[in-house]
């Protein structure tokens, strides 16, 4: 039942890394008081935007629903609080860009009141898979583990899936938000497992989760004990960098390698976070919506890190004050772990469903780069067996076509490759642009071709309209000569000579009645 | 001799004319140049090149009339994709055609527009909405950003080219060798 794994199995590439995990993971989960404002972005998701459903000078309850969903793949917003809305606007965002996005602010009032307090229902399990789905839909439940992809839509796949892999593997240096989590709350996130088996189906659980988190492990397989099931596993694999990933750490514990372009669902496997099964327990067994999670806050900039348990939309620097660090005493600050994270520009960017961790280092992590010596060491540590020097060449040329046969897309950003580089050459930095470089192409071949269309059905329409022009002169001319060869029969010909031969008469009466 | 003559003449006809049915009947339509061509180029339909738009402008590469580097809006990228296409050499764009800038689009200023519906006639996309004597607006998703409604109005700053804003959607991360 709960033993490691006999066989486990390995990838190829990554790396070992130095944790630094001791660093957060020391300190229970903190709590913070409510913050006096909250910034939520309508967009926490991959996906549609969401349409706001208030509007400013409303006042707000604690997980009543600030935006709604506007398409299939998209995930509603809720208030992490209560108070009032003091304005719909644009505000940092965490992106890559340091860009402002539409954001929902809240003033909070202090009183946390909730519109329909949590309460727990025992026959929660009871009810039919959609009622399920859509409870977990309702309560805007992401992909807490990285990109955000709403969970009820990755919960009904096409293929019937029959492993459940639960991803507890955190291999990312520095972050702890997992491991926190499961060893605070092993049991909601064990309930939210067996949910997640009951709607898919599935006939057994492998939760993996790296050797460096023995507290984590012992709690999670504490927590497996009462509940019976001997078709769930807690799988204790090597800390080793990117494990986390969702291929790599179905490869170790299954075997199966997952091909290229191919999703996991398609060999009846799916993998989730272990803080997407907790969000979804309290979601179906409380009725409780996606509106706080836990976020490592740490670095060598923060003097106290540690784990917090945020709502969302409270901002950086309420959470850096939080641990005992000034906000404007951060050199450098990563939204992320240091290998797949990207540089902040604002301190007032909010935590958002996807938030993880928090990094604040005293100095930047990229030394300027040398020529490429062509030593390989790139394409040994590729988790994915990709070559990541010849991509780089083609990114470097601007090469679009060639760098996709060599199969970009397949690239994780996992940063293996910029981490062993000896010339220090931002690989990934590299490939990010490659990839939106190519969408953007795409994106701008649609528009140029709507706009050819657009072109030739003004072109087709002018066209038309002159040769309408042209006919309907021609038969005027043709009816004028027509009235000009037989004039005599013409009646309004007829009619004018009529009434000019009436005029003359009363003209002719006129004259002889004045001579009288 | 004679036998061989014969039945390798025979044999000669016999796959001839299958061959020649062959092409026929399997015949492949591959789309001409001039598509291929039209394709790559960004559509603005702006006539920078020196011809009446993108069509035209692909039928004189296609007869090797113009060469490929007179689409400043298309910039490199599309004299990339043009010279693969062509395998011609690329050639860096012709700056008599004008510079490669960044996408704008069209913007009419409601309280100058007179209502004189003459940019309406020459937008090559039909992106510009209105009647005569009323105010007349740009439908920014359709505009190409080719200029082409600028010189046409008669008012001074009524319409304005503003480059199409940054925001989280369209930002793209920037290549790290441009950046240094």
């Amino acid at each position: 039942m709960t033993h490691a794994k006999p066989n486990l199995y390995t990838f190829a590439g990554g790396l070992a890394l130095k944790g630094h995990k001791t660093l957060s993971n020391q300190r229970p989960i903190a709590q913070l008081p409510i913050p006096p404002q909250l910034v939520i972005p309508i967009q926490e998701h991959i996906g549609q935007i969401t349409e706001p459903v208030v509007k400013v000078g409303d006042e707000v309850y604690k997980g009543q629903l600030l935006a709604r969903t506007t398409g299939k793949i998209s995930s509603p917003i809720h208030a992490s609080s209560s108070g009032e809305i003091i304005a719909i606007e644009h505000h940092p965002v965490p992106h890559p860009s340091g860009l402002q996005a539409q954001c929902i602010i809240i003033a909070t009032d202090g009183k946390d009141q909730w519109l329909t307090p949590p309460r727990y229902q025992s026959d929660y399990l009871n009810k039919s898979t959609p009622q399920l789905l859509q409870k977990i839909a309702d309560a805007g439940i992401v992909g807490m583990g990285g990109a955000g992809f709403p969970a009820s839509v990755k919960l009904s796949p096409k293929q019937s899936i029959d492993t459940l892999i639960l991803n507890g593997a955190e291999c990312e240096p520095y972050i702890t938000c997992d491991d926190l989590l499961m060893q605070t709350h092993a049991q909601d996130i064990m309930l939210g497992t067996e949910i997640i088996m009951q709607i898919l189906g599935a006939k057994q659980c492998f939760i993996g989760i790296e050797d460096n988190k023995p507290k984590a492990i012992e709690a999670m397989q504490h927590a497996l004990k009462p509940l019976g099931k001997n078709n769930i596993e807690v799988v204790v694999i090597p800390s080793y960098y990117p494990t986390g990933g969702e291929k790599q750490l179905i490869r170790v514990l299954t075997g199966q390698s997952i091909p290229s372009k191919a999703i996991p669902a398609e060999f009846g496997m799916l993998c989730h976070n272990v803080a997407t099964a907790y969000a979804i327990y309290h979601a179906i067994a409380y009725q409780q919506p996606l509106i706080s999670r836990i976020v490592t806050v740490t670095g060598s900039a923060i003097q106290q890190p540690q784990n917090i348990d945020v709502l969302i939309g409270t901002t950086i620097d309420d959470l850096v004050q939080a641990c005992a660090t000034d906000p404007a005493n951060i050199p450098h600050l990563i939204m992320g772990g240091p290998m797949m994270g990207y540089s902040l520009k604002h301190i007032a960017t909010p935590i958002i469903k996807t938030s993880n961790c928090v990094l604040a280092l005293e100095q930047a992590l990229s030394p300027p780069a040398m020529p490429c010596i062509r030593c390989g060491q790139c394409a040994d540590v590729c988790p994915v067996q990709l070559l990541p020097q010849q991509l780089y060449w083609y990114a470097h040329a601007k090469d679009m076509d060639k760098i996709q046969n060599y199969a970009l897309f397949d690239c994780i950003e996992c940063g293996c490759c910029s981490y062993v580089c000896p010339s220090r050459i931002p690989l990934i930095q590299y490939f990010r642009y490659a990839k939106q470089e190519i969408w953007a192409q795409e994106k701008e071949q649609q528009k140029s071709d709507h706009a050819r269309q657009r072109h030739q059905a003004r072109e087709a329409r002018l066209a038309r309209q002159k040769a309408e022009r042209e006919q309907a002169r021609a038969k005027k001319k043709q009816a004028l000569k027509k009235s000009a060869d037989n004039q005599s029969d013409d009646p309004k010909k007829a009619a004018i000579a009529a009434a000019l031969e009436r005029v003359k008469q009363k003209k002719a009466k006129q004259t002889t009645s004045t001579d009288e | 001799m004679l036998t061989a003559i014969i039945s390798l003449t025979g044999l000669a006809l016999v796959f001839g004319l299958l061959l020649g049915f062959a092409s026929k009947i399997f015949a492949v339509e591959e789309d001409p140049v001039v598509d291929k061509i039209d394709a790559i180029l960004p559509q603005t339909q702006c006539g920078q090149c020196g011809f009446g738009g993108c069509r035209p402008y692909a039928e004189a590469i296609a007869n090797n009339k113009a060469n490929i580097n007179q689409c400043p809006p298309g910039g490199e990228a599309t004299i990339m994709q043009l010279s693969d296409l062509l395998g011609v050499d690329p050639l860096p764009l012709n700056e008599e055609h004008g510079q490669h800038q960044e996408k704008r689009v069209a913007i009419i200023d409601e309280q100058t527009c007179i209502g004189c519906t003459r940019c309406i006639q020459v937008c090559p996309v039909d992106a510009i909405l209105g009647t005569a004597k009323h105010m007349h607006t740009v439908i920014t998703e359709e505009c190409t950003g080719c200029d082409l409604c600028v010189p046409a109005c008669p008012i001074e700053n009524c319409i304005l080219m503003i480059p199409v804003q940054s925001d989280i959607y369209n930002w793209k991360w920037k290549a790290p060798n441009d950046a240094r």
